[in-house]
């Protein structure tokens, strides 16, 4: 049986469509109304308030804190100042991703890490002879993702701190409507937005404040299902959807290393050792084995297969999680590579796919074809490797 | 100082036996020894003055004849064989001896099963065929599952002959044995309770199981495969004790231009990007090497003298995870005289006493000793193996004086109520009221004793948990999974670090094999 999340008597009403799935055991909205594609719009031309309290969330304390979190994540933890937070992966001894996640330096010796699979076990067993103390504290906290190029303004109006001051990949605590709240301007949308963390006695105070002055904005209330669009517009990839966690891979196979999932950059060689360091080292040497990119489905293309049955083209109206096949050839000969998920942008008016392909056809420009399946019939259309991410705007940083 | 090709840590046996045949390849090798005395596990110690005392370990008897060979040691000590190989004197007054010869055992069986001393040859016959099998095991590097190597069949041929021997029948019968455990495997063969003790007793001298535990079969085979007599057990001592011969090896391994250094504490092992560098002292002194070979338990190198914090975290949980549990105590006496066990009395009582006494008179015995330690506590009838080393070599003691040493189980190491600090003594209690059972006249000849607790032999003689063998003698750590799977190969993560110790395979007892078997693997990296 599921479980509630603190703001779940608010999104429990809100929710018409009572389009629920799971994550990491709660009740989480795919949509409140009956389509998602009004939730969409909000995120990208005013605000959404999504639910992500089912994220994982740890605190790691101590004077060995830094050492745990170098230790266990690519990215040099010593970098990150207090207040500050960094988006990262972690991996297996073998240098296979086992998460990707942010990790916030609370403190000198003092990180809060949310990570989309239970990791726990993974900090402590790599703890060992270190003095450091590591919390649970996915239920400590109830967390809200506000996103969206109006976010700025509607929390302003609830705050006395000056959210202008706030940088991206940046945190501060602060009061919302009179409740304690630990404010990050990180999302997962690619667009300018905030994470809030909370008590779980204020969450539904916190979520009425927000819902009240965010009305003034058109801001909506928004499920999974348009998170996913606007994450595969950003460029941001999905656990268990373009990679799986090399913690319950079964087979080699299924398993991949930051450099193939474009990660790579955070990868840092020079910070001393780190799990899967030796891995990775030999295999930025010798260049990873596939590689990320972003494709632009030729729609025309698209239209013209359509057409062969007098249809009108059909765009995936909603995103799409798969493993579709890509070849370097319209005869589908020659298999490269899988796409992995994909969703028309409503707001670039483009047809656009995360795939991992073999490194030659990695270069922006390279025409490659997908399969695409027209009344029960395969056919490869061609699409373009373009630069990721998709919808990049300014106000994301500024 | 940066004269040296290699360091080894520890100047236990297996480290000597590296030491000697790295030097004996032409390497510049120092030896670093934390205690004054090299041998480790295997040192004679003058406990009591005028008394020479092997603390720990005390037969001879598993050394590998290639070791022996190799390193010219059988020149440098005599070897005494023991005959008898064990006796059990029984609570009711009766005895079983076991001897070398086995007809002359069958006539003993025959005093309590005419159908057990029947079958006692065909026993013998089939686990010699079988323990064939696991000794040519012991000799060999583990492969390294899944991928398995040319080199590592091409060694693994050998095998081929001693498997052939076996016949079909008796494959089936290997595979089949080696999880059993030893009781159903006796029950197999045997009916008399007295016959099935005695030998039971050897599959759990060195692990901290009972006889009705899986895999206890196997390691009855280790011991066969492994022992002088041919049998289940080893029966030698050297003359002046172990120490002597770990002394021979410390000399061979000298001669061969080896530096052994006494007194000197190993703090840590340097590495630089992930390849070893050399030691660092308890003193501060730092001594650098292209090679490492630690023979101190898995324990203790990974995760004391390496810093863990640089090592894999699988790598540390695996190593965490090695059990250890040690449950053996060992304690000494010194002895105005020799005990008198009316059970083994008659004409031949020194005979008798020339071989080690097992008390262990059926396998429900040794289970109910089991018993107690599975909850943290003592047995409180324990099973004891008695050697009086003096009898057939006088010279270790005051003329007319005696040596008693006695390994007593089951002393778990992690005690439910208390801690050893106090339980010594009353183990010694139960010791000395047990033998007083069996030789009514053994208390009154006491002059003195040393107890040896578990957490003593984790303190003095690194064997973490008190555990005789660097980890527990399971089928679950034996071969490939010693000390754990992946680096069964005597290789460590660290390039140039390796491991010699009783912690790889092939395991615990003076063998040298783990030695052997790690100088083989050093040298070939070196081409």
């Amino acid at each position: 049986m599921p479980r509630h999340t603190p703001f779940h008597s608010r999104t429990n009403v809100l929710c018409e469509s009572q389009s629920w799935v799971e994550w990491s055991g709660y009740l989480s909205a795919q949509m409140y109304e009956m389509d998602h594609i009004h939730e969409y719009n909000a995120i990208r031309l005013s605000a959404g308030l999504f639910d992500i309290s089912p994220l994982y969330k740890y605190f790691i304390r101590g004077q060995d804190a830094v050492a745990l979190m170098n230790r266990v994540i690519t990215r040099d933890a010593s970098k990150c100042r207090v207040d500050q937070v960094i988006y990262t992966a972690w991996c297996d001894d073998e240098g296979k991703i086992i998460d990707d996640g942010t990790v916030a330096r609370l403190g000198e010796d003092f990180f809060r890490m949310t990570t989309a699979t239970p990791t726990l076990y993974w900090l402590q067993d790599n703890a060992f002879g270190m003095d450091v103390e590591i919390e649970d504290v996915t239920d400590a906290y109830g967390a809200v993702a506000l996103q969206g190029p109006m976010s700025r303004d509607i929390l302003q109006q609830l705050t006395d701190a000056d959210m202008s001051d706030l940088k991206y990949f940046h945190l501060l605590e602060t009061k919302l409507a009179g409740a304690p709240v630990n404010v990050s301007r990180v999302g997962y949308t690619g667009d300018l937005g905030y994470e809030i963390f909370a008590d779980p006695d204020h969450c539904e105070k916190i979520w009425d404040a927000l819902m009240e002055t965010g009305a003034d904005y058109k801001m909506l209330p928004a499920g999974m299902i348009s998170l996913d669009m606007a994450r595969i517009e950003a460029g941001l990839l999905l656990l268990d959807a373009d990679f799986h966690s090399a913690s319950s891979s079964i087979f080699e196979l299924e398993k991949t290393s930051p450099y193939e999932l474009g990660l790579g950059w955070m990868v840092n060689q020079k910070k001393g050792h780190f799990v899967g360091q030796q891995a990775l080292r030999h295999e930025n040497a010798r260049g990873p084995a596939t590689c990320t990119v972003g494709l632009e489905v030729d729609v025309l293309a698209l239209e013209k297969v359509f057409a062969q049955y007098s249809m009108p083209l059909q765009l995936p109206y909603q995103s799409w999680v798969d493993a579709i096949p890509v070849y370097s050839d319209a005869d589908q000969r020659d298999h490269i590579g899988r796409a992995t998920s994909g969703t028309w942008s409503p707001v670039m008016k483009k047809y656009v796919v995360i795939a991992r392909v073999k490194p030659q056809y990695a270069k922006l420009g390279t025409r490659i074809y997908l399969e695409q399946t027209v009344e029960a019939r395969r056919f490869a259309v061609p699409a373009t490797v373009v630069k990721m991410p998709f919808f990049d705007p300014p106000r994301k940083r500024e | 100082m940066g004269n040296n090709d290699v360091i080894v840590i520890g100047a236990g046996h297996n480290s000597l036996v590296t030491a000697g045949y790295l030097a004996k390849a032409g390497r510049r090798v120092v030896v670093l020894e934390k205690r004054s005395v090299v041998g480790g596990f295997a040192t004679s110690e003058e406990i009591f003055p005028g008394f020479k005392i092997s603390p720990c370990a005390d037969t001879a008897g598993y050394l590998s004849n290639e070791v022996k060979a190799d390193l010219k040691l059988d020149s440098q000590v005599t070897i005494i064989p023991l005959d008898p190989i064990a006796s059990s004197p029984e609570p009711d007054g009766s005895h079983l001896t076991i001897w070398r010869d086995t007809a002359r055992t069958v006539k003993e069986i025959e005093r309590f099963s005419a159908a057990d001393a029947a079958k006692y040859p065909a026993f013998v016959e089939q686990m010699t065929k079988i323990a064939g099998v696991v000794g040519g095991l012991l000799k060999l590097t583990p492969i390294d599952l899944p991928s398995v190597g040319l080199t590592d069949l091409r060694a693994a041929l050998g095998l081929a002959g001693p498997i052939l021997k076996l016949g079909r029948k008796n494959i089936n019968g290997l595979l089949r044995v080696l999880p059993m455990p030893v009781e159903d495997l006796l029950n197999e063969w045997f009916e008399s309770d007295v016959l099935k003790g005695a030998i039971a007793a050897n599959a759990v001298k060195d692990i901290s199981w009972g006889p009705q535990e899986a895999g206890t079969a196997f390691t009855l085979l280790y011991n066969w495969a492994l022992s002088d007599t041919g049998l289940f057990r080893s029966a030698s001592l050297v003359k002046g004790g172990i120490g002597e011969l770990t002394r021979a090896m410390a000399e061979t391994a000298r001669g061969f231009g080896a530096e052994i250094r006494t007194d000197v504490e190993v703090k840590s092992i340097q590495v630089d990007q992930g390849k070893v560098a050399g030691v660092t002292l308890a003193n501060g002194e730092n001594i650098q090497a292209g090679v490492v070979v630690s023979g101190a338990s898995p324990r203790t190198t990974f995760l004391e003298l390496l810093d863990a914090r640089t090592l894999d975290a699988s790598f540390v949980r695996h190593v965490r995870n090695i059990k250890y549990r040690g449950s053996a105590s060992r304690i000494h006496f010194t002895l105005s005289g020799l005990p008198e066990f009316p059970a083994l009395a008659g004409s031949e009582t020194q005979g008798y006493l020339r071989g080690p006494i097992q008390i262990a008179p059926s396998i429900a015995y040794l289970q109910r000793a089991f018993d107690c330690t599975k909850y943290g506590r003592p047995s409180n009838a324990p099973y004891l193996d008695i050697v009086i080393p003096t009898v057939a070599d006088p010279s270790l003691a005051p003329s007319g004086k005696h040596i008693m040493s006695v390994t007593v189980k089951y002393t778990p190491y992690a005690l439910r109520d208390g801690n050893w600090g106090s339980k010594g003594e009353e183990i010694a209690k139960l010791v000395v009221d047990t033998i007083t059972e069996y030789a009514p006249n053994f208390r009154a000849l006491i002059i003195d004793q040393r107890m040896i607790t578990p957490t003593d032999l984790e303190a003095v003689y690194d064997l973490p948990e008190g555990n005789t063998n660097h980890g527990e003698m399971t089928l679950d750590q034996f071969f490939h999974m010693r000390p754990i799977p992946g680096y069964a190969r005597y290789r460590t993560p660290v390039e140039g670090m390796y491991i010699c110790g009783s912690g790889c395979h092939p395991g615990g007892g003076v063998t040298g094999l783990p030695g052997r078997n790690a100088a083989r693997e050093i040298l070939k990296d070196a081409k």
